[in-house]
């Protein structure tokens, strides 16, 4: 930020910025210079902010009215839905806003992954990211634990004792995690807790993934290095302010359309059952943003390296910059990652799919096989291929393929020559 | 100057680090170990069952600290099954005599030792029990004989009050 470029026109604002330089920080935003091309893959940053202003905010209106006790936590839960004014709105809102949350960190994070956006020089911003997507899961899986139904207090149960596989000490931070012999009410009141304070948390490293991106800029989908200001860029406001407003109204026809019209539909029946620490759920299955995890946790026939593979599925993505040795960053100009990158798409949505069906027989073998291929990727495919790619080659600046009419430089010099 | 002559220093700074440790572990230790287990929970150590309604072959579920405890009056064919099977063959060896000191009745915890399910009774390969969450079967003295679990079903610490009243804990 240059502070002292930006002077604000009015006396008072002048006043008021040598003292606080507030002014100079909205200038900086509205002016950010930002990659002229820019598609609807990059207007998630602003979608996943929106998600996470109505989850607090909805959340904060919840909190109003939910009781965190085991004894009246499943009712307040049923009280929120028929007494309270617009509660079965809010709560429906916030139960489907985790779902839309997670819908947008995954395009988000899939779009980093095709057009290479934790490379180096942003590695801190992916890593800020992954971070925040940790956070993410642990406070879904503890609001989910809040309505106290079955799903609620078995999902508790299964992942709290994924501590348990932890070598000596694992039975002990068990028992600490639930101040108790089992899931309990200390368990659901330490949980509302963690709940409320990790959305901060969140919006704090929110602010930091900004910050970073903002050192660099935006990679964009040539994935090159851009001047800024120059005339590859254009200011943040109006362009992409507009261009986000308008993807984000998009994505709000679709969030509304679950809200409104199934509002279960991502849910699961078995969690208007209320806890019975007695009965467990003849089918137990995660909240479909964690499945792929799941289904990789269950692949290993070890309950501690299940649990050691399941968190290695999500650490491995940290340490991504250093695995990926190609230089190039966009996709669009390497072929070969290019189709390698399909296939890791469609090997995380078959982990989904199997992580929903039982662990037995063909799904349990289909779950090995992609669990295996998925580390195989990160691990093996993408370190080799840095160095045995054959790239096509890059442009020099986003305006010159549209300017040339072929990305391919040799071919766009040629034309040049051609013109000329 | 290159000379370390800042001895004293380096002393104190040393000194004052180590205490500021000390004391910040001593302030941090009660905020950890407030999430241990308290008192009131630590109180419902043990539980008295009433088991003279229950004929061979059934199974009650009781709650204790929280947890099912599974007390099932085996038949004769149960006990021979469960005793008639090698050590090799176990997963985590232990002998059924250990488990059920009186033949007839097993006193376990119902507690899938995967991740935590309640197994479901008269389920599996083994004619014991069948936990439907990651598939872990057990056979007729609770011992884990085939899926992800690693250890048997627990045995709580439990007597016979007297010939009907078991107490656990």
């Amino acid at each position: 930020m240059s502070e002292h470029e930006y002077k604000p026109k009015s006396k008072v604002g002048q006043w008021f910025n040598d003292r606080l330089p507030l002014l100079t920080l909205a200038n900086h935003l509205t002016d950010y210079p930002t990659p002229k091309n820019l598609n609807y893959w990059w207007t998630f940053g602003g979608i996943l902010t929106f998600c996470l202003i109505t989850q607090i905010i909805t959340g904060l209106t919840l909190a109003m009215h939910y009781i965190a006790h085991a004894d009246m936590a499943f009712e307040s839960v049923e009280h929120i839905m028929r007494d309270v004014n617009y509660g079965w709105l809010i709560r429906y809102i916030h139960a489907n806003g985790a779902s839309m949350f997670f819908l947008a960190v995954y395009i988000h994070i899939f779009r980093s992954l095709f057009y290479g956006s934790y490379k180096s020089p942003r590695e801190i911003i992916w890593i800020l990211g992954i971070i925040i997507y940790l956070l993410m899961m642990a406070a879904a899986f503890m609001g989910y634990v809040l309505p106290w139904g079955q799903m609620s207090f078995w999902g508790a149960t299964v992942i709290t004792n994924l501590f348990s596989a932890i070598p000596l000490v694992g039975e002990g931070i068990v028992t600490w995690l639930w101040g108790g012999y089992s899931v309990d009410n200390p368990t659901l009141t330490r949980f509302f807790t963690l709940h409320y304070l990790i959305p901060f948390l969140i919006l704090g490293l929110v602010v930091l993934h900004i910050w970073a991106l903002h050192v660099p800029g935006n990679n964009n989908p040539v994935g090159i290095d851009i001047k800024k200001p120059s005339k590859d860029t254009v200011p943040f406001h109006p362009y992409i302010v507009i261009k986000d407003g308008f993807a984000l109204l998009m994505f709000m026809i679709v969030f509304a359309f679950f809200v409104f019209y199934s509002p279960n539909i991502l849910g699961h029946a078995d969690n208007y059952i209320e806890a019975n620490p007695m009965v467990t759920p003849a089918h137990i299955v995660p909240e479909w943003y964690l499945l792929p995890f799941y289904a990789i946790l269950r692949s290993v026939p070890d309950k501690l390296l299940g649990v050691v593979a399941m968190l290695s599925a999500i650490l491995i993505l940290a340490v991504l910059p250093w695995l990926d040795t190609s230089k190039i960053r966009s996709a669009v100009f390497r072929p070969l990652y290019r189709q390698f990158y399909w296939i890791l798409v469609a090997d995380v949505l078959i982990l989904g799919y199997v992580g929903a069906m039982p662990a037995e027989g063909l799904y349990l073998l289909i779950a090995r096989v992609a669990t295996a291929y998925y580390f195989l990727h990160f691990l093996v495919i993408l370190p080799v291929l840095g160095f045995k790619e054959k790239t096509i080659p890059i442009p020099l600046s986003i305006t010159e393929p549209v300017l040339g009419g072929n990305p391919n430089l040799a071919m766009a010099k040629q034309k040049e020559s051609k013109i000329e | 100057m290159s000379e370390k002559k800042t001895k004293r220093r380096d002393f104190l700074f040393t000194a004052t680090t180590a205490v500021g440790a000390v004391g910040a572990a001593a302030v941090v230790w009660p905020m950890i170990d407030q999430m241990n287990p308290d008192a009131s929970v630590k109180a419902l150590a043990s539980t008295e069952v009433d088991v003279s309604s229950l004929n061979p072959g059934n199974t009650i579920t009781v709650l204790w600290r929280g947890k099912p405890v599974f007390i099932r009056r085996r038949t004769q064919d149960e006990i021979d099954e469960a005793r008639s099977v090698k050590m090799e063959d176990l997963i985590h060896p232990e002998k059924d005599e250990d488990r059920a000191k009186n033949p007839e009745w097993l006193v376990m915890l119902g507690v899938c030792t995967h991740l935590g399910c309640v197994p479901l009774n008269d389920k599996g390969d083994y004619n014991g029990w069948f936990c439907p969450c990651h598939g872990s079967h057990y056979d007729t003295s609770g011992r884990i004989r085939k899926g992800p679990a690693p250890w048997n079903m627990e045995i709580p610490k439990y007597e016979f009050v007297n010939a009907n009243t078991i107490k656990i804990g």
